[in-house]
C-alpha cells in the first residue's frame, strides 16, 4: 500500500487522471460508433506531427533554463526555412530537407541571441522567454508582410506582395514523411512509418547526446550550477548549447508538422503552438528541471490522444463540442501543476 | 555616487519611458491625426483603463511581481455584467449590481490565486499567467455550458440559439457608459467623464492610504524580504494572499468600468488581453517588477495608448498597410514587457554580484551564507 502511495505521488495525480480518462475514452469509443482503428491511426499521426516540438523542451529543461516558453523562436526559424524552400521551388524530399537546411542557420542565429539573453537573466527565464517569443512573433508578422517573396502560391494575389496566412505545401512536400513506407491495414488504419522513424531518429540522437560528455555536463549545469562550475564546466556555454539545440528542434518540429498537416501557417499562428508542447512534456512526467525521452513519448501520446479522442467521443455523447474547453483546462492545468510542485532534490 | 553614474542609473531606470516617448512622438506626424483628437482619445482611455492598471500595484508592493493573474478578476466582472444584462438592470445601478455580483467571485478567485502563488514562490509571474489561462478554461465552460442550462437565464436574447450558453458578443446597451455619462464635463470641445475620474482618484487615494496602514506596511516588508518579515512575526503567506485578493477585486471593478465604456462584451475573449495591456501600461510608465507608484500608472496609460492611437495610421501612411501598424503596436507592447523584465533581472543579478564582491573584500570570509 505504501509503495502504491509513493508510486502515485511520484507519478502525480494529474497524470493518472489523464491516463484513466484517455483509457475510458477508448473504451467508450465503440459504443458511440467512433472507430478505434481510425482513432489509433489518428493518434499516431498526431504524435509524429508534434513529438519533435515536444522533444525541443528537453535540452533546456536539462540545462536548468526551465520550460522553453520561447519555443516560438524555433518555430519562426522553421517557418523561414519552409517558406524559403517554397520560394526556391524545392519539391519532394529535397524540399523537405531543404526547408530544414534553410531553417538551420536561422535557428542557430536566433538560438544564440536568445541564449545570450537568457544567460543574463538566470532565474527569470520563463516569463522573459514567453514575452521574447511573443514580441518576436509580432516582429515577424511585419516581416511576413514586407519580405520580397515572389512565389505566386505564397503571396496574396490581389496585392501582389505579402505572404498569405496559410500556404499549402501540396505541390511541394505534402506528407513526404507520412507516406514514406506507410503501412495500410484495412480501410481506416495507416501506420505512418516514415514519420515515426524520423521522430525516432531525433529522439535517439537526443538520447545519445544526453549521455555524451557534453550532454552530461549540460545536465550537471541544470541540477547544480555551483557544483558544475566548480568542476570546470562552462555554465553559460552549456546553457547556450542547450538553447540552440532547443531552437533548432523547434524549427525541425514545425516543418515536420507542416508536411503532415499540409499547410504552412504564418503570422500569429506559432504562438498557440508553444503551450501544447510545454503541456505535453509535463503530462509525460517531466518537471521544470528534469525531463527524459520517456516523458516526451508518453506525454505526446497522452496529450495528442486526448486531443484526438475528446472531440469525437465526447461530442458523440454530449452532442456538443467541449474539446476546446477540455484542451484549455488540461494543458494549462498541467503546466500549473508542474509550476506549483515542490522541486524535488535530484537524486 | 558620481554624476555620471547617477545619470546612467537614471537612463537605465527610465529607458523604457524614454524609448516609448520618442517612438510615439515620432509617429504623430505621419499618422496625420490632430493633437486635439489624440488628447480626447487619451482622456477617454485614461478613464477606461487606469482602474485596471492600479489593480497591479499591491502585488508589486508585496513582492509578487506583475500580477498576470488579474485576468481572474476581469472574468468575475464579466460574469457580473452578464447577470446584470440578464436581469435587465440598466444604468449605473446595473454596474453596481455587476460589481456586487462579481465581488464574491473575485474574492474567491483571488484567494485561489494567492494559494497557488504561495506554492510557486519566485515564479509568481509565470504561474499567474498560466493560472489565468486555466481559469479561462473554467470560465468558458461556465459561460458556454452552465449558463442557460444549469443556471436559468431569463433573458433569452443573450442566450445562444441552441438554448444554453451566452452569445459571443453581448450588447451592453443598458449599461453603456452609464458611469461616464452621469456627469460628462464638456470644456473646450473635450468630453471628460468626471465621475469615472473621481472613482479612479478615490481608488488612488485608497492605495496611498493603504500603503500607510499596518497591513500595507506588512505587505511592503514581505516584498522586501520574506525571511525577515517572517522573523518579525508577519504572516507572510496570509499577507500575500490578501494582496492578491485586493488586486483581483480591483481588476473585477476595473473590467466593469472598462466594458461599460466599450459598450459591448466579447463574451469569450474580452479578458484575453486585460493582463497584457495593464502590465504593458504600468511598465511603460516606468514601473519595474519591484517598484511602482500611482504616477507610473497614469504616465503609462497615457504613453501606451497614445502609441496605440497613432501607430495603425502611422503604419498605414508610412508603409501602406494598416496591419503593419497593428502588428507593430503589439510587437512594442510585448517587447516593452520583455525589455522591462530583462532589465529588472539584469539589475537584480548585478546587485547580487556587487553584494558578493563587497563580501569577498571584507576581512573575514562570510561566504557560507552566499550559496
Amino acid at each position: 500500500m505504501d509503495r502504491l502511495k509513493t508510486f502515485i505521488e511520484d507519478f502525480g495525480w494529474p497524470r493518472i487522471i489523464i491516463f484513466l480518462f484517455l483509457v475510458s475514452l477508448f473504451i467508450m469509443a465503440p459504443f458511440v460508433r467512433v472507430r478505434i482503428d481510425a482513432s489509433i491511426s489518428d493518434v499516431l499521426n498526431r504524435f509524429g506531427q508534434n513529438a519533435i516540438m515536444v522533444l525541443a523542451m528537453v535540452p533546456m529543461i536539462q540545462s536548468g533554463c526551465g520550460l522553453n516558453f520561447g519555443l516560438a523562436l524555433g518555430l519562426v526559424s522553421g517557418l523561414l526555412g519552409a517558406t524559403l524552400s517554397l520560394q526556391f521551388e524545392l519539391i519532394g524530399l529535397a524540399g523537405f530537407l531543404g526547408a530544414i537546411a534553410l531553417a538551420t542557420p536561422f535557428s542557430i542565429l536566433f538560438g544564440w541571441f536568445y541564449a545570450k539573453l537568457l544567460n543574463k537573466v538566470k532565474g527569470e527565464e520563463m516569463t522573459i522567454a514567453m514575452y521574447v517569443g511573443f514580441s518576436f512573433i509580432m516582429f515577424m508578422c511585419i516581416l511576413w508582410l514586407i519580405l520580397p517573396y515572389s512565389n505566386p502560391t505564397m503571396i496574396w494575389g490581389y496585392a501582389g506582395k505579402g505572404l498569405r496566412t496559410t500556404i499549402s505545401v501540396e505541390n511541394y512536400w505534402l506528407r513526404i514523411l507520412n507516406n514514406f513506407l506507410a503501412i495500410r491495414i484495412g480501410e481506416f488504419f495507416i501506420f505512418p512509418t516514415g514519420l515515426l522513424l524520423f521522430v525516432g531518429l531525433f529522439a535517439a540522437c537526443m538520447g545519445i547526446f544526453l549521455r555524451s560528455k557534453t550532454g552530461t555536463a549540460m545536465t550537471a549545469v541544470g541540477s547544480n550550477p555551483q557544483f558544475a562550475r566548480a568542476s570546470g564546466v562552462d555554465v553559460d556555454k552549456m546553457r547556450t548549447i542547450s538553447v540552440i539545440i532547443s531552437t533548432f528542434l523547434g524549427a525541425v518540429g514545425i516543418i515536420v508538422y507542416q508536411q503532415s498537416f499540409g499547410f504552412i501557417q504564418l503570422y500569429t499562428a506559432p504562438s498557440p503552438m508553444v503551450f501544447p508542447s510545454v503541456a505535453a512534456i509535463l503530462i509525460g512526467g517531466a518537471t521544470i528541471n528534469k525531463a527524459s525521452m520517456t516523458n516526451v513519448m508518453v506525454g505526446t501520446i497522452l496529450f495528442q490522444g486526448l486531443l484526438t479522442m475528446t472531440p469525437s467521443v465526447i461530442n458523440s455523447i454530449l452532442q456538443t463540442d467541449m474539446s476546446e474547453v477540455i484542451r484549455i483546462i488540461v494543458s494549462n492545468g498541467m503546466i500549473l501543476y508542474a509550476l506549483t510542485r515542490k522541486v524535488k532534490v535530484s537524486k | 555616487m558620481s554624476v555620471q553614474k547617477k545619470f546612467s542609473t537614471l537612463v537605465s531606470r527610465y529607458a523604457v519611458v524614454f524609448i516609448f516617448l520618442i517612438i510615439t512622438v515620432a509617429a504623430i506626424p505621419p499618422s496625420g491625426l490632430s493633437i486635439k483628437y489624440i488628447l480626447q482619445e487619451i482622456i477617454t482611455r485614461l478613464g477606461r483603463n487606469s482602474f485596471l492598471v492600479i489593480a497591479l500595484l499591491l502585488p508589486i508592493y508585496a513582492g509578487m511581481g506583475l500580477n498576470f493573474g488579474m485576468t481572474l478578476g476581469a472574468m468575475a466582472g464579466q460574469i457580473g455584467l452578464i447577470f446584470a444584462v440578464n436581469y435587465g438592470i440598466a444604468g449605473w445601478q446595473g454596474l453596481v449590481f455587476a460589481l456586487l455580483f462579481g465581488l464574491p467571485i473575485s474574492v474567491f478567485l483571488g484567494w485561489i490565486c494567492g494559494l497557488v502563488m504561495n506554492k510557486a514562490k519566485g515564479r509568481e509571474m509565470v504561474t499567474g499567467y498560466i493560472l489565468a489561462f486555466f481559469i479561462n478554461g473554467i470560465y468558458q465552460f461556465f459561460v458556454m455550458y452552465m449558463l442557460g442550462s444549469v443556471i436559468p437565464m431569463g433573458n433569452k436574447s443573450i442566450v445562444l440559439s441552441r438554448g444554453y450558453g451566452i452569445r459571443n458578443t453581448l450588447n451592453l446597451d443598458s449599461v453603456r457608459q452609464a458611469l461616464d455619462t452621469i456627469f460628462m464635463l464638456r470644456v473646450a470641445g473635450f468630453s471628460i467623464p468626471v465621475i469615472t475620474f473621481l472613482v479612479i482618484a478615490a481608488l488612488s487615494i485608497f492605495v496611498l492610504w493603504f500603503k500607510k496602514t499596518k497591513l500595507g506596511q506588512d505587505m511592503r516588508a514581505v516584498g522586501q524580504d520574506r525571511a525577515v518579515a517572517e522573523a518579525a512575526g508577519i504572516p507572510v503567506e496570509r499577507t500575500r494572499i490578501v494582496a492578491i485578493i485586493i488586486s483581483t477585486v480591483m481588476a473585477c471593478a476595473g473590467q466593469i468600468i472598462f466594458l461599460q465604456n466599450m459598450g459591448n462584451l466579447a463574451t469569450y475573449n474580452a479578458h484575453d488581453q486585460t493582463g497584457f495591456f495593464a502590465v504593458a501600461a504600468i511598465l511603460v510608465g516606468g514601473a519595474s517588477v519591484t517598484h511602482a507608484n500611482i504616477a507610473n500608472v497614469f504616465i503609462g496609460v497615457t504613453l501606451l495608448h497614445a502609441m496605440f492611437i497613432v501607430s495603425p495610421l502611422a503604419g498605414q501612411n508610412l508603409f501602406g498597410s494598416a496591419m503593419i501598424g497593428e502588428y507593430f503596436r503589439q510587437f512594442i507592447g510585448y517587447g516593452v514587457i520583455a525589455i522591462s523584465l530583462v532589465l529588472y533581472a539584469w539589475r537584480t543579478r548585478k546587485a547580487a554580484a556587487e553584494a558578493r564582491m563587497s563580501l569577498e573584500q571584507a576581512p573575514q570570509s562570510v561566504e557560507e551564507g552566499q550559496a
